[in-house]
């Protein structure tokens, strides 16, 4: 592996952090209005509104950057970062095809991605404590509660997976991968899915970012680039999310022809889960902040633990 | 007992199925929009029947409309005869800004001078400019429109059952004297 070659997986991963986030943003919008019986933003770019993510991050960077008189300057102004480079980070160790087309093959992959990933939620910690807004620091709070509840069930699927193939290397997993496994650990896809949208934030878990009850939680003190950043984690979080739930459970580059169009299934199962995201968010009203606790606790860690009992007895059935 | 969770997926159904369908969107400035018969959008004066009868300004709520008029005197039209006053417009003016569109004025105008007009886009960015003179409310006589067709059961316009009552009284006449006339020349030969 050369310096050349480097450079160019960086740079690609570069390139899909930029643009993928936006497409999920982009196709949000539309998506969502739709389902509304609405047509969504019409102009910006000409054609059905294609730029309108351009537009606003046009909006955004001219805004005034405010950070409140009482707040802790620095950890204020570190916090959007902190919340959006995680998921950089994260996709360099996504594989999306076969023969090491992958940003950098990490050999404790899963623990690496979901430990990463767990940072990212660090952002709207910091960002909450340090605007010295009391709905900044409720937001916070929720945020590490749901946090706390969420990362458990999110591991416990991940791991079943990583028994069914008898390796934590993402690239290892997709070799051992097989299509039965997709009923075989469709329990435990449903809890990592779901545990990872509660993570995001994302509806119908947004009680930390509840609007109607405490502004907009921990983003509340934020204006211009730095809100958008924050925005900007929340959709490349939906890429990550999407793109891990493909890889782990649905078989990322497994499909017809995966030795020439491998990439194209991985992005073809991101962007159907990263539809779902949106659909989620489109129909379900938002939970409370107990019942989101008690999703998590009474039922999704359950479950999680059923299908790593489940995984264990097909397991040591087939050996 | 319903199945657990069917209400979820029932909610999952109804924003796919509204997804599929066409938007409810009105793409007003692009496309304009198809309004109904009878829509009130602006005020239309036909001056030349305007008697300045004041009718239209005592009866506007908003008294949004003003009115200025002199009388003239006619000169008699036979010789011998007495002189007639007349009224003239010197201004009829609407205060769009006050009107609440009841469309009392149309209503209660009893010689037909003031009409609906479905033109809705006369916004402005001084409120000085809402009150539309009289060559303006003229102006937008131009886009009235013709009035809608009755309803296939409705009752037939006054006017009309009139006039048609004229005209089979007269043509009765015609029918009656030309039998007689027939009548008396059958009688010489």
């Amino acid at each position: 592996m050369d310096v050349l070659d480097v450079a160019w997986r960086l740079l690609a991963v570069l390139l899909a952090f930029l643009v993928l986030p936006l497409l999920v943003g982009q196709t949000e919008h539309k998506v969502m209005a739709h389902m509304q019986g609405r047509v969504g933003p019409m102009y910006a770019g000409g054609f059905h509104g294609w730029a309108q993510l351009v537009a606003d991050g046009v909006k955004f960077a001219q805004k005034e950057d405010i950070v409140p008189a009482d707040a802790d300057r620095r950890i204020f102004q570190l916090a959007p970062v902190v919340a959006l480079l995680p998921y950089l980070l994260v996709l360099v160790a996504i594989p999306v095809g076969p023969d090491g087309m992958v940003g950098q093959a990490v050999d404790a992959g899963i623990f690496f991605v979901l430990a990463v990933m767990g940072v990212g939620v660090l952002g709207s910690l910091m960002g909450g404590w340090a605007s010295a807004n009391k709905f900044s620091l409720l937001g916070a709070l929720r945020t590490a509660a749901q946090l706390l509840a969420y990362e458990l069930p999110l591991l416990l699927a991940a791991a079943s997976v990583a028994m069914a193939a008898g390796t934590v290397s993402l690239t290892g997993i997709l070799e051992a991968f097989e299509w039965w496994w997709v009923p075989w650990q469709i329990v435990g896809a449903f809890v990592f899915f779901t545990a990872g949208l509660a993570e995001l934030q994302r509806p119908p878990f947004d009680a930390p970012v509840a609007d109607s009850e405490i502004i907009f939680g921990a983003y509340t003190e934020y204006t211009g680039l730095r809100f958008a950043f924050f925005l900007l984690a929340e959709y490349a979080g939906i890429v990550v999310l999407s793109a891990l739930t493909a890889v782990l459970f649905l078989g990322g580059w497994h499909g017809p022809f995966a030795d020439d169009l491998g990439w194209l299934w991985t992005l073809l199962k991101t962007a159907v889960l990263a539809f779902v995201v949106i659909w989620l968010r489109v129909s379900y009203p938002r939970l409370r902040a107990d019942q989101i606790q008690r999703f998590a606790w009474t039922v999704l860690v359950p479950l999680a633990l059923l299908q790593i009992a489940l995984t264990g007895v097909v397991k040591v059935v087939i050996q | 007992m319903a199945l657990p969770g069917s209400g979820l997926a029932k909610g999952l159904a109804v924003t796919l199925r509204t997804m599929t369908r066409r938007s409810v969107t009105a793409h007003y400035p692009d496309v304009q929009p198809e309004l109904p018969p009878r829509s009130r959008g602006v005020i239309g004066l036909l001056e030349e029947n305007c008697t300045v009868c004041m009718l239209c300004a005592r009866e506007c709520p908003d008294w949004c409309i003003y009115i200025d008029s002199h009388k003239e005197t006619v000169p008699p039209a036979t010789p011998g005869g007495r002189e007639r006053s007349r009224n003239v417009l010197d201004r009829f003016a609407i205060d769009f800004a006050l009107c609440m569109y009841c469309g009392i004025c149309v209503e209660v105008c009893p010689f037909d001078a003031l009409f609906w007009s479905p033109e809705f886009e006369y916004a402005e960015t001084d409120i000085r400019d809402l009150t539309h003179e009289r060559d303006r409310l003229r102006e937008w006589m131009w886009t009235v429109p013709a009035p809608p067709p009755l309803d296939p059961a409705a009752e037939e316009p006054k006017e009309i059952a009139a006039a048609r009552k004229a005209a089979e009284k007269q043509q009765r006449e015609a029918e009656s004297r030309e039998a007689r006339e027939t009548e008396a020349r059958e009688g010489d030969t």
